[in-house]
């Protein structure tokens, strides 16, 4: 199988379905000519023309919204907001026309569409431009949320949001394009709302989003040399949330520690351990922890930026403390 | 421009319908028989009566929170509008959208719309949709004076002049954004002059006039039609009712709708009409008549049907 990185794996999946479907337009800020600001749809306008690969000017609620209204005339729009924290100016489009259309016309409207953004810290852009604002995107009925972890997952991932008929917001964090990985050649779809358990354990379930599924891994490698065995569950769609994988492997280990970079006040870990305490609490033989970032913005100096995410370490201690209670 | 008197019996009709649904509208928000909100068009009429005389079925608009006048005049169903206002599940949205979002997508209708200064940008997507599938069609965005200070509303006519897009903005400039006259809330006299800074035609209409608007807006939904790209024409009105019923309108000199309502797009048409002689008081009468009745059967539907059943709470969310 060829081995590519998590920025290519995406970028095929563009030029496949780009092949497939000729109402699929590209937009966004510099997707063109300079490729995307981290290469996801390079060589897309040489391969498809500027009437389906779109330079924007700087305009992020006329990128989304334009997307919107053609997504609700026939096409298939996958624009790209380059950083997730521009969300900021544009949110309206999103979360009331996009997502609530089709519910406030009374099932009329359908709006296929992606909305792909960078998300996470790790190479110091601060507060503006490291953000992981899932819990925004999840807390919108009408809005279905991807974070993939793996190139393989990007790719197949990508292909399944492109095909959706609703509005899909695909977070792809940053610290995750030059991952090498292992990806099928051709078209292969995962379907959305379907967790992947990218290690198997039996005495601890690590739920873990984007970035922190590999934090888990290596932390899970190490607890492996203590004799612990770690489940790593990836949800890889957080909305709609895989609930029966999450519970079958919470049922199985009987304990639960979730990681993820957004900051953990109100974020995607409080309602997976919600959810467990609703419909496992009696499987459980541990508290619920939650690894995740404090309640600050992302700093920017790189002693204050690696303390903000969540590291191996803390993994492993929490991992530690719900075996030994 | 050349208009047929088949025409302007259609605007004219248009124009009364708008008048008496909203009429009656009112009667029922008061009685207590409507929920929410709702925005008269009243005194409006010709605007969108005079820009949808122009449009085809496979043409699409954006509306707004005062929408009533834009979907009638785009072939909604007065009888399914009433039902939506009502609540009931046999409107436009099944009882989930109320004024402020009925919507029609079949007939073009991309929404009124609860948040002043979405639609921009949803009609200029309409619109990209229309130039990439290679139609003729336009789309064209009513919206308010209060929207024209949005930034959606810079961002989407600078992209539809950038992008060439075949989308016709209609400012209603009725003056007020609720209470806020646009002699504080805009810093040139017409929202129009704010074409130039996207390189598109800026047109000043009487709003009141329905053949001035019928006219300037054929020509900018002619000239998007064949490809030349976006227009802003800016009808000057005025409401007659408050914001929202139920306003009591402090921030308005009664004088001053006393004034406006001498210019009432409806008695001026009509008079003229009758001068064209394209009009009998026997065929107004017709007219009004069969308005009345429509809009009684339309208050009769929505009556006897019934409310969506709470299970129905959860549908219509995803398309499967």
């Amino acid at each position: 199988m060829p081995t590519m990185t998590f920025a290519q794996a995406l970028n095929e999946a563009h030029k496949l379905e780009m092949q497939r479907d000729p109402n699929i337009y590209v937009a966004g800020e510099d997707v063109g000519v300079y490729g995307g600001i981290f290469g996801v749809t390079s060589g897309l306008l040489d391969q498809f023309g500027p009437k389906r690969v779109r330079d924007t000017p700087i305009t992020e609620s006329a990128i989304i919204g334009t997307a919107v209204g053609a997504a609700s005339c026939g096409l298939r729009p996958v624009i790209e907001l380059m950083f997730v924290d521009f969300i900021g100016v544009s949110m309206d489009q999103l979360f009331n026309q996009a997502a609530k259309m089709k519910y406030m016309f009374g099932g009329k409207a359908k709006i296929p569409m992606v909305l792909r953004a960078t998300c996470g810290a790790g190479i110091g852009a601060a507060a503006q431009h490291s953000q992981c604002l899932e819990a925004w995107f999840m807390h919108v009925p009408g809005l279905k949320v991807v974070m993939p972890s793996t190139p393989y997952d990007a790719k197949g991932l990508l292909i399944s949001a492109i095909r959706d008929d609703n509005p899909v917001v695909f977070l792809e964090h940053k610290i995750l394009y030059a991952l090498e990985g292992e990806v099928p050649d051709g078209t292969y779809t995962i379907p959305l709302g379907k967790a992947d358990i990218k290690r198997e354990g039996k005495d601890v379930t690590v739920i873990a989003t984007a970035q922190a599924v590999h934090t888990a891994l290596s932390a899970a490698g190490k607890l492996a040399g203590d004799g612990i065995s770690v489940e790593v569950l990836d949800p890889r769609t957080l909305s709609p949330l895989d609930e029966d994988a999450i519970l079958g492997s919470v049922r199985k280990t009987h304990r639960l520690v979730i990681v993820h970079e957004a900051v953990k006040f109100g974020g995607p870990g409080a309602e997976i351990a919600a959810l467990v305490a609703e419909k496992a609490f009696d499987r459980l033989d541990a508290p619920i922890l939650r690894i995740a970032a404090p309640f600050v913005p992302v700093p920017f100096s790189p002693p204050l930026e690696k303390e903000f995410i969540p590291s191996e370490e803390k993994v492993i201690r929490a991992v530690k403390a719900v075996m030994e209670s | 421009m050349d208009i047929s008197k088949e025409k302007m019996v259609d605007m004219y009709t248009t124009m009364n319908r708008i008048r008496m649904f909203e009429i009656r509208v009112s009667e029922l928000f008061a009685a207590g028989k409507i929920p929410g909100f709702v925005h008269l068009y009243a005194g409006e009429e010709a605007i969108a009566a005079g820009v949808c005389a122009n449009l085809r079925d496979s043409d699409y608009i954006t509306s707004t929170h005062r929408g009533h006048g834009h979907l009638i005049s785009k072939g909604g169903d007065v009888k399914f509008m009433m039902a939506e206002l009502l609540g009931r599940k046999t409107g436009y949205c099944k009882g989930k959208g109320g004024s402020m979002h009925i919507a029609d997508v079949d007939l073009g209708i991309l929404g009124a719309n609860g948040i002043v200064g979405a639609g921009p940008p949803l009609a200029a997507g309409a619109a990209l949709a229309c130039q990439y599938l290679g139609k003729d069609s336009v789309a064209v965005c009513f919206f308010g004076d209060g929207a024209s200070n949005q930034g959606t509303t810079h961002e989407a006519m600078n992209l539809a002049t950038c992008w060439k897009l075949p989308v016709v903005f209609i400012a209603e400039n009725n003056m007020y954004g609720i209470s806020s006259c646009t002699v504080n809330s805009m810093c040139v006299p017409n929202i129009a002059d704010r074409a130039s800074a996207y390189d598109m035609p800026g047109i000043v209409v009487d709003g009141n006039d329905v053949m001035a608007v019928h006219e300037v807006a054929g020509e900018a939904i002619k000239r998007a039609r064949q490809g030349q790209g976006p227009s802003l024409i800016e009808c000057k009105t005025y409401r007659h009712r408050g914001h929202f019923e139920g306003d009591p309108c402090a921030y308005r000199r009664k004088e001053e709708l006393e004034e406006w309502k001498e210019k009432d797009p409806i008695p001026r048409f009509e008079k003229k009409l009758l001068n064209l002689d394209v009009l009998t008081p026997e065929k107004i009468q017709e007219i009004k008549g069969s308005i009345k009745k429509q809009i009684e059967d339309a208050e009769r539907f929505a009556e006897e049907s019934p409310y969506p059943d709470p299970a129905e709470l959860t549908l219509d969310l995803y398309t499967e």
